[in-house]
């Protein structure tokens, strides 16, 4: 098995974290992984894109050009995103910013409203962490049973009380698609 | 009996490749005196410099590093950083210091790098054959001044006093501007040595002692006239004495 | 036993594993893409009370770790590549003083101030002893994080081992991408190898003084210690050459390509695999020494060599000279801070393949 996710994003979307957490879960979960994230020049509010893939065997070029599954969290990501997807690959679309799917018929399209699901749950800071749950369950690929653990690591011990917001957010981007 | 006058053991004994009237070959002698008397002669380590004092390793008999022109401060931090307990000795010429390296002496010296700095100040690019230093008194004449040093007119800049340069920064503890011309003052400037030495050993920031030099061969003059012209010249220029001493002992 | 996998970045995984060698002292300057590198050594080393100086430019950084490295210590300076132009100087002194000591180079784009994003253009600076003086020192390329972290550790072993500058040469994804890696055991300080040429603690033995030094002015001594020097280095070619090989035996075309190309080119093997075309790639881990015999080798069984590189073509002209003439050797770069694809290194092979089978 190999997944190789296009993530994208404006930085501040935590597009990059997603990218992250995905492949240390998918580490835990004793798979192989590279994480490429791309910024553009600006810290705060320009491009934020990762090349991120997970699989059972040694990983060839970590540069994610034909995507079997992308993640578009914002409108301006859309055309690129739709552009370099794999023939009959997934693109999951953050619908509360992204109104259309696109273009493209052969795409497997994925809706999902991660800003409002994260705003009702009480912060629209983890609609990263909604879409990661969509992609857990559409792609199968990392199954975030470790995410938890993970957490902990990855929070310093003052956000930790943030995980069970973070975890049910997982939840709610799972039952949502 | 006492012994009055003996050659220094951290000074081999063998002619050095100085010019008559030179001031590096008094200058290594004071070095050495201070190091015999600290007893630190298998503690010391001397940078010997791009320019004519890339020969000190012939001279010390103590261990030596050779760094490019100009970086001596750099390399000198990398050593008594790594080897705290010895004493390390920066010998630069004034190109060395405040042409080329003018950034590496600055900021070590800020960093208060807990090195000596023996800052040969001869006006003159000694080794070269007589180029303009930083150093080089307005109207000196020089094989790239022909017309002596013109600041403003031929865009030479202004000779630059070093000490007060680095007495603003706050790594500085000890600077003193010290001359070979004359006994009293060479004896005054084994005293500075000796200070900064022993502050450096008790580990009190960064230490420089500039000595004004003369270099008879490049200035075209006899040896005499040369120190001559060292006390008379240069020292109008250039005050000597204790320029800043923000040592322990001098606080109290 | 071995330590969990951690996920880090190439930077990180290069710091981490420096501290481990037993690196005392490291001296560095910022410049984007290995700002993580000094960050990391920065917390590490000043938390382990060694020694970390942000110097006041790259020029400073490396005179540092040469005097630091003459006393002995094992010591390291990082930056990217404009950086490691202002190291050339030091680099050459080191190399004339004979001299171990690390440099880590994630390259970025160029020339001149160029693109903080990936780049391999600095082969020739570092496989041609980049500053002033016949010199060369060991260059090596990792292709993943585990590598970049393996291959400082070791890095600092050959250092030692051959008197000279290490240089490992990564880019700005080796050092930016978060991989799994497992890091070697931390070095007992104490442990590592004693060195009577350095400076410093005479008192201990007593022995006759030790001078660092590159200058002699007597040309046949001069002379006599250049040719010494190459004599090593001709221990080095036999004892130091290092690369990977996938699928030559079979392939008809061979890539060749070092680090993150060669990433790239494995993605262009897998396509292969599904297309049912024979392609292999070879990988100069170590570029100085360049693994020339055995490109000869594969040159004379008659494999046709595409070179890939984040370049203009720098690397290609060793696998040129290496072949001799006696097979082709095409070229294919991306630079700027453009990587290929591994689509479009694929369609390159494919062209090369099918032109000269007349497909
Ligand atoms: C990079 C570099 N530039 C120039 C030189 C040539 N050079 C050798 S000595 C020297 C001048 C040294 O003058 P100073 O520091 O005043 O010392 P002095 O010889 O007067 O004692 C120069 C420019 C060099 N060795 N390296």
């Amino acid at each position: 098995m190999t997944e190789k996710t296009f993530m994208a994003g404006f930085g501040g979307q935590g597009v990059i974290s997603l990218g992250q957490l995905w492949v240390y879960c998918a580490m835990k979960e004793g798979l192989e992984v590279t994480f490429f994230p791309f910024y553009g020049a600006e810290k705060r509010g320009g491009v934020a894109r990762a090349s991120v893939i997970v699989s059972s065997g040694e990983i060839a070029s970590p540069l994610v050009t034909r995507p079997d599954s992308s993640v578009v969290m914002n409108p301006d990501s859309l055309p690129l995103c739709e552009e370099i997807a794999k023939e009959g690959g997934v693109m999951l679309v953050n619908s509360s910013l992204v109104k259309s799917g696109g273009a493209r018929k052969d795409l497997k399209l994925v809706m999902v409203a991660c800003n409002d699901i994260a705003e009702k749950i009480g912060d629209v800071k983890i609609a990263n962490m909604v879409m990661m749950g969509a992609l857990s369950k559409v792609t199968g690929a990392v199954k975030l049973d470790k995410l938890e653990a993970v957490l902990k690591t990855f929070f310093p011990e003052s956000k930790h009380r943030f995980i069970p917001m973070n975890m049910q957010a997982i939840e709610a981007g799972r039952a949502a698609v | 009996m006492e012994l009055a006058y003996g050659h220094p053991k951290s000074l081999k004994p063998i002619q050095t490749k100085y010019c008559p009237g030179c001031g590096h070959g008094v200058i290594h002698r004071l070095v050495a005196e201070v190091v015999d008397e600290m007893g630190l002669q298998e503690r010391s380590i001397i940078l010997n410099p791009v320019g004519c004092a890339i020969w000190a390793d012939l001279y010390f008999d103590f261990d030596s590093v050779q760094p490019a022109h100009g970086r001596t401060p750099a390399a000198a931090t990398g050593i008594k950083r790594m080897l705290p307990d010895h004493l390390v000795i920066c010998y630069q010429g004034d190109g060395d210091l405040a042409a080329i390296g003018t950034a590496e002496a600055v900021h070590a010296a800020n960093r208060g790098e807990k090195f000596t700095t023996i800052f040969v100040n001869n006006a003159i690019y000694g080794m070269t054959g007589g180029q303009m230093a930083p150093t080089t008194l307005v109207g000196q004449k020089a094989t790239t001044a022909p017309y002596g040093r013109d600041p403003i007119e031929a865009g030479m800049g202004y000779p630059i006093r070093v000490c007060e340069l680095l007495a603003t920064l706050g790594g500085t503890k000890y600077l003193a501007r010290g001359s070979v011309d004359t006994a009293v003052n060479v004896r005054k400037t084994k005293q500075y040595i000796k200070k900064a030495f022993e502050a450096q050993m008790r580990g009190e920031g960064f230490s420089m002692v500039e000595v004004l030099s003369p270099c008879p061969t490049n200035w075209q003059m006899s040896p005499p006239e040369a120190a001559e012209w060292v006390g008379q010249s240069m020292a109008a220029f250039y005050p000597l004495g204790e320029i800043k001493n923000t040592l322990e002992e001098a606080k109290r | 036993m071995a330590e969990d996998k951690r996920l880090m970045k190439g930077n990180e995984a290069i710091g981490e594993a420096a501290v481990r060698a037993g690196c005392r002292a490291y001296f560095g300057y910022p410049i984007t893409p290995q700002n993580e590198l000094t960050a990391y050594m920065a917390k590490n080393m000043l938390d382990k009370k060694r020694t970390f100086i942000q110097a006041e430019s790259e020029v400073s950084a490396i005179n540092m770790v040469y005097g630091a490295a003459a006393t002995g210590a094992r010591t390291m300076t990082s930056s990217s590549s404009p950086g490691l132009s202002l190291k050339q100087e030091g680099i050459s002194y080191a190399c004339g003083a004979d001299l171990p000591l690390v440099i880590v180079n994630v390259q970025r784009s160029g020339p001149g101030l160029g693109g903080i994003s990936p780049g391999q253009s600095d082969y020739f600076q570092s496989t041609r002893g980049g500053g002033h003086g016949d010199y060369y020192h060991l260059v090596l390329a990792p292709k993943s994080v585990q590598e970049a972290a393996d291959l400082t550790y070791e890095a600092f072993d050959l250092a030692d081992r051959w008197r000279m500058p290490v240089m490992i040469l990564a880019d700005g994804l080796i050092g930016q991408m978060m991989e799994g890696v497992v890091l070697p055991p931390a070095r007992d300080l104490a442990a590592l190898p004693r060195k009577p040429w350095a400076v410093g603690r005479q008192a201990d033995s007593h022995r006759p003084i030790n001078h660092v030094t590159s200058i002699n002015l007597v040309p046949d001594e001069l002379e006599a210690a250049n040719r010494k020097r190459f004599a090593r280095y001709d221990e080095i070619k036999q004892a130091e050459v290092r690369f990977e090989e996938v699928n030559t035996e079979k392939a008809e075309l061979v890539f060749v390509a070092y680090g993150t190309s060669s990433r790239v080119c494995l993605g262009a093997l897998e396509m292969a695999k599904k297309a049912g075309v024979e392609l292999g790639l070879f990988r100069p881990i170590s570029l100085w020494p360049f693994p020339e015999k055995r490109v000869a080798e594969l040159a004379a069984k008659g494999k046709k060599f595409l070179a890939v590189e984040m370049s203009m073509g720098q690397m290609v002209e060793d696998v040129r000279l290496a072949a001799n003439g006696k097979t082709e050797v095409g070229f294919y770069g991306r630079c700027g801070g453009n990587i290929p694809s591994e689509e479009e290194v694929f369609a390159e092979a494919m062209r090369l393949v099918g032109t000269k089978s007349g497909k």
